[in-house]
């Protein structure tokens, strides 16, 4: 046991270790079974028009614009119109976006590769992505800044509108279900609705230092 | 109730931070009572979140399993806490970040203090963090030359009014929109002099106050709220994109944990991703949350330092029953239902970790040094309703830990007080059922006493300590035991 005051004769890391352990023992060291008894599948199975529809809900919920479009097809043109209507003329794209989803958008686009510098994103009006994975009973979608249509984590934080593409293979219903399909080691961003904040009478309001405007156009059939 | 001694340290206070008052709770309450604006403001406040977090709560049918799993993988961590603590600076070392130890606030303190001049900076942003605020790292950094930004919204309002913090999650509870707007007016260089009280428009106030901050700043300083062991990831949960701009734009990150916020596995956030939001701001899930795992290659802070504080946990570590505090994920739902923290509010309280939690927590992280420490007071702070233990999202017995803190507190006093006195004298007449009915017909002369309607004092040893701070309403005019002897429950 080292005491309270050592006179630093052993590093911190050695004496918080051994005080932990001491203190372990002495107030039990034995682990629980840990049960697993809730939810670990959504109500609703990945990919199915019921969680799409849910993740709809969830996300006007929270002040997000969803826009349904039945296939890929559909996507380009309701990106140009998204852009159109908030009177974007210039977009960031991470270096993976599918050509494909931009095909139709008159706004300029500034691709991040080279990565463009801070100052740079905030002359930008919005950004462009994709997401890994979206979660029907939250309304949140996760961002992966090592996946290619989705960049490195400044690009979607700094332009003040985000535009979001969600393909229904990406919805799940559940948080676990979310999880598991994310690789924890690249940095990930849960993001649910615009930036807010509860801090003044706990109320909710929209638009603090994130995306004030976000888009989300849901790609799947009804 | 005896406690044992478990022949740990119980480490001086002041190196602790910011854990202790300078008065007892039930003399900082009687002032706070007294402030109408704060009992409304706090009402308020606590009413809005209960019915958001009822809502939330009431749509997850599968909410006890949920806790349950929470409580059982904290208590798991606890009895594993050094070896995953190891496993997390492997990890973190792994994948390109520094992983520093803190003994107690102090030397955390000078471990940020130093990295940050090693970067040249004189000035830092900052994410709400309760263990920096528990450290007082703000003003360590102040002392060093270095400006300390909070970006937080309303640890911004507390900075910005040279304010205390009163809440976990909104540390300006306390104030109401338009003292936030006098507060921004007096306080905030290029404000607009007609800011209006509207809350949208005092968040675009705040937003306009920090963006140029953000796109220049060179270090960011946060907290945690979990960090995974087998994968170095750590997590911080926020709302306003604060976070992101702190977590993401700076070429140095530095991040201060204590050493409990610990998870083993990545899929064990599947759980705490369920319970904080819906626990905490009452919503389905927190507008952002970051996670990252060292350095990653052209994305964010490519200098990463994990500081991993003690600061009197291994103190509470050591208790069997006490460590359950270890396990609060600092959602304050336990303020938010506790009918005395609503009317007394956060600063009663002294420590920065206010509320039925703080007041189990703050006096096992310290210690208690005798009768004349103010910590000893919070553990009374209660009623012992048990909403707390309700709300818990990780189901921490707080009302047992509050009695046992109680039992704890008296055995620290080396010559008893007044109120122990009384509180053994109430033990005393509870011990036999003819001393309690002969207790409860003395009681019952209260009648005559009473002429407010509330009975302010009780002649008998102790009896004006604890009448000191509280009121008792008068006593009916027939006992239970009485009534029942006379109707048998007939009517």
């Amino acid at each position: 046991m080292v005491g309270a005051h050592p006179g630093r004769l052993v590093s911190a890391r050695e004496e918080v270790l051994a005080r932990l352990r001491a203190a372990r023992d002495a107030g039990g060291a034995t682990s629980p079974d840990v049960p697993r008894e809730y939810r670990r599948t959504g109500s609703h199975p990945p990919g199915s028009a019921a969680a799409v529809a849910r993740l709809d809900e969830t996300l006007t919920d929270y002040r997000a614009t969803v826009h349904r479009v039945a296939d890929e097809d559909g996507v380009s043109a309701v990106i140009a119109r998204v852009l159109e209507d908030a009177g974007a003329t210039t977009f960031v794209a991470p270096p993976g976006l599918p050509a494909r989803w931009l095909a139709e958008v008159t706004a300029r686009v500034r691709p991040d590769a080279p990565p463009l510098p801070v100052a740079e994103l905030d002359r930008v009006d919005a950004v462009v992505t994709g997401a890994a994975v979206a979660i029907a009973d939250t309304g949140t979608f996760v961002l992966d800044a090592r996946a290619p249509d989705q960049g490195r984590r400044a690009i979607t934080l700094v332009p003040d509108h985000h535009v979001c593409v969600l393909r229904a293979d990406a919805v799940v219903s559940s948080v676990p279900e979310a999880l598991a399909r994310l690789d924890p080691d690249g940095p990930l961003t849960f993001v649910s609705g615009p930036s807010a904040t509860s801090d003044i009478e706990l109320d909710r309001v929209e638009g603090v230092h994130g995306p004030r405007r976000l888009d989300v156009v849901l790609v799947g059939p009804r | 109730m005896t406690t044992t001694d478990l022949g740990m340290p119980t480490v001086a206070s002041d190196p602790h931070g910011h854990l202790r008052g300078t008065e007892t709770f039930p003399v900082a309450a009687h002032r706070a009572l007294a402030d109408t604006q704060l009992r409304q403001n706090l009402g308020h406040a606590t009413r809005t979140i209960r019915a958001k977090r009822a809502a939330v709560v009431g749509e997850v049918d599968d909410w006890e399993e949920l806790r349950r799993a929470g409580e059982c993988l904290k208590a798991d961590v606890m009895a594993r806490l050094p070896e995953l603590l190891e496993q997390l600076e492997a990890s973190v070392t792994a994948r390109g970040g520094v992983v520093h130890w803190a003994r107690d606030a102090q030397e955390a303190n000078r471990i940020v203090v130093d990295l940050v001049r090693q970067t040249g900076a004189d000035e830092v942003v900052k994410v709400k963090s309760m263990a920096t605020q528990e450290t007082g790292l703000n003003e360590a950094l102040g002392e060093a030359g270095i400006a300390a930004l909070e970006t937080d919204l309303a640890e911004l309002i507390v900075q910005l009014s040279d304010d205390r913090p009163s809440h976990f999650l909104v540390p300006a509870i306390h104030r109401n929109r338009s003292e936030i707007r006098d507060i921004f007016l007096r306080e905030m260089p290029d404000v607009d002099p007609d800011l209006t009280d509207e809350p949208r428009k005092l968040a675009m106030a705040a937003r306009a106050h920090l963006r140029r901050k953000f796109l220049s700043a060179t270090v960011g300083i946060s907290g945690v709220n979990f960090a995974v062991a087998d994968s170095g990831t750590i997590s911080v949960v926020e709302s306003e994109g604060n976070g992101r701009m702190c977590l993401t734009l700076p070429d140095t990150l530095i991040t201060v944990m204590g050493v409990e916020k610990i998870v083993p596995t990545w899929s064990d956030l599947e759980v705490f991703l369920q319970l904080l939001p819906r626990s905490s701001t009452g919503e389905r899930m927190n507008p952002y949350t970051s996670t990252w795992s060292g350095v990653t290659p052209g994305d964010g802070p490519q200098t990463f330092h994990l500081v991993l504080l003690d600061n009197g946990r291994s103190n509470v570590l050591a208790s069997p029953d006490g460590r359950q505090a270890l396990h609060c994920i600092r959602c304050s739902a336990c303020l938010n239902v506790c009918p005395v923290y609503e009317r007394a509010g956060g600063h009663a309280y002294g420590s920065i970790y206010p509320g039925p939690i703080g007041a189990v927590l703050s006096p096992q992280l310290t210690g208690i040094s005798g009768p004349d420490d103010v910590n000893a007071s919070l553990p009374y702070a209660s009623s012992l309703c048990g909403a707390c233990f309700d709300a818990c999202p990780v189901r921490i017995d707080i009302p047992h830990l509050l009695v046992q803190q109680r039992a704890a507190a008296i055995d620290a006093h080396t010559r008893p007080t007044a109120q122990d006195v009384a509180m053994r004298a109430a033990a005393a007449a509870m011990a036999t059922p003819g001393r309690f009915s002969l207790a409860e017909r003395v009681v019952k002369l209260g009648r005559l006493l009473g002429r407010s309607g509330r009975i302010r004092s009780v002649p008998g040893p102790g009896a004006a300590a604890w009448f000191g701070a509280r009121d008792m309403p008068p006593p009916p005019a027939e006992t239970f035991r009485e009534w029942w002897a006379r109707t048998r429950g007939g009517s």
